[in-house]
């Protein structure tokens, strides 16, 4: 059978893949990338300035706040997985998507609606008030439905695949698929009051409901931000840095040693809660241990450009996807060191936290997606490149420096306030009272709310060049007019 | 046997039985048979021109 099919496979022609579904999925995870990062501003500005809620309900901080998670979790993360996943699942299995495009669109537009629905409800007040699964039961059954055909697309065309090997960015495509699920449907077991009304109460109450909850949040990072876009790693470094994989054999191990050692993580959100501290414990040693595959799949996304480095400097699309793998190795660092539980007494609740969360959403999720999209964007509306290769540049210092400004100021703002909240004086009194480290934090949020500007503008420079491209001016005419003016 | 010294000892077989199937997925990815095979896998992506 193998060596037919690797015959057949590079010798017969590509069969015809399903390709509108995953250029609408393209502009829409960059329309909710745009969402997402002004959410971001915006609720930053508030920080700054409290006023800018305007003393309306809808515009409240805590509504606004899931809003911008979901926005950039699952409407600008989740769309770009949606794509990413029929591409890569089509050409590594040399098949069409199975159900063709009728099942393609309706995960994509089903997904949509989701989110609509689900955001919506935020501004609402409508919530479950769970981090990351804020969305009530009416949302999550049809969450599960279009996840199921998500499932199915994806397992059936690797079930019918050309390609006798099941590539190693197509597991970490289907842990995320198949772990999302089983997460989801478990948080989210809940009694809606009634079949007319949005509220419903959980069927977990009390520590076990924390657990759960963090079992599902922690993996929420673990397979949806970090295990997926690994998928995108494994397969769009290699595409557009044009060699394989540094070690196939190193992915293998990444994949398996990461799946194996996630799904314990979660507890390491509950450190000094009611949770029994065997389960505290527990979850320490589990996020200490993702350590080492986190790092061992670091290496091999970086490897895979020995030899080629010097593609970074023609090619800012590739510089944005290994930027994004060295964010990846850094936050996969900095993620262990806060569960540690002496650790986690200063970094828990403060600004720290907020930090490490978006030197990966940032460092390593955006930036991904922003890689992938470079490489993407032109092979899917058949131009030779993006229209301008120079504001891709622009768009990597704008975005990068952003994130330093962001990371570095919730660096010293967050341990700044877990100092201040654990100082006593020598009477044994708090020296702080809460009110003086909310003031003390005042600047750090400025910056911040600075970072975030830079890193929205990134994002619209992004989207004006994908305009460009998709309508197809004529070839790199701002490349063109560049070399003009350097001449 | 209580049902709680059964449930004990299966979850203590559960962390053996992770490791073991761990261990085998190692060799089984360090075995010097396998390095042409996994070479040639790694190739898959760039065997598709477009």
């Amino acid at each position: 059978m193998s060596s037919q099919a690797v015959v057949s496979a590079d010798h017969r022609p590509a069969p015809r893949y399903v390709e509108d579904v995953i250029r609408a999925a393209l502009v829409l995870t960059m329309f909710w990338g745009i969402v997402a990062f002004s959410a971001g501003v915006v609720i930053a500005a508030q920080l700054v300035w409290p006023q800018l809620s305007f003393d309306s309900e809808y515009l409240t901080f805590g509504r606004l706040r899931p809003l911008h998670t979901s926005a950039a979790i699952f409407a600008f993360g989740g769309t770009a997985l949606i794509g990413t996943a029929f591409h890569v699942v089509q050409r590594t299995c040399r098949t069409r998507l199975f159900g063709g495009a009728p099942l393609g669109w309706f995960v994509l537009l089903g997904y949509q609606l989701f989110i609509v629905v689900a955001a919506s409800g935020y501004l609402m007040g409508i919530t479950q008030s769970k981090e990351y699964a804020e969305p009530e039961w009416y949302a999550d059954l049809w969450l599960t439905i279009v996840w199921v055909a998500y499932l199915v697309a994806y397992l059936g065309t690797v079930l019918k695949r050309e390609e006798p090997h099941i590539y190693v960015a197509n597991w970490f495509y289907l842990a995320f698929i198949i772990t999302i699920a089983m997460l989801h449907i478990v948080n989210n077991l809940a009694v809606p009051v009634s079949f007319a009304g949005t509220k419903s109460y959980g069927a977990w109450s009390g520590v076990q409901d924390a657990m759960i909850q963090w079992w599902y949040g922690h993996n929420a990072v673990g397979f949806f931000l970090t295990a997926a876009f690994l998928g995108m790693m494994y397969y769009y470094i290699p595409k557009a840095a044009n060699r394989p994989i540094y070690s196939y054999r190193l992915s293998i191990v990444h994949f398996w040693s990461l799946v194996f050692l996630y799904i314990w993580a979660g507890p390491h959100h509950l450190h000094y809660t009611s949770l029994p501290d065997w389960a505290q414990t527990l979850g320490m040693v589990f996020s200490v241990m993702l350590w080492m595959p986190s790092w061992g799949g670091m290496i091999n996304g970086l490897m895979t450009l020995s030899g080629a480095w010097d593609k970074l400097r023609t090619d800012p699309g590739l510089r944005f996807s290994v930027t994004a793998v060295g964010f990846y190795g850094m936050a996969t660092f900095e993620g262990p060191v806060m569960s540690i539980k002496a650790v986690n007494s200063l970094s828990h609740y403060t600004d720290w936290t907020i930090g490490h969360v978006h030197s990966g959403a940032l460092g390593w999720v955006a930036f991904i997606v922003f890689g992938t999209m470079y490489y993407l964007v032109p092979k899917m509306w058949n131009r030779p490149a993006m229209w301008s290769t120079r504001l891709i540049g622009w768009h990597y210092w704008i975005a990068t420096i952003g994130i330093v400004l962001y990371i570095t100021a919730m660096w010293v703002s967050g341990i700044m306030q877990g100092l201040m909240w654990r100082a006593y004086d020598e009477l044994g009194f708090l020296q702080y009272s809460f009110v003086e480290t909310v003031a003390a934090m005042h600047p750090f949020y400025v910056i911040r709310l600075l970072g975030g500007v830079f890193f929205l503008s990134g994002g619209l420079i992004m989207a004006y060049n994908m305009w460009r491209t998709v309508r197809g001016e004529p070839e790199a005419a701002a490349d063109a007019t560049r070399q003009a003016v350097a001449a | 046997m209580t049902l709680d010294s059964v449930g004990e000892v299966l979850a203590s077989a559960w962390t053996v039985w992770a490791v073991l199937v761990f261990a085998v997925i190692m060799s089984w990815a360090w075995r010097p048979a396998n390095r042409k095979r996994f070479e040639q896998d790694a190739r898959i992506p760039l065997n598709d021109e477009d």
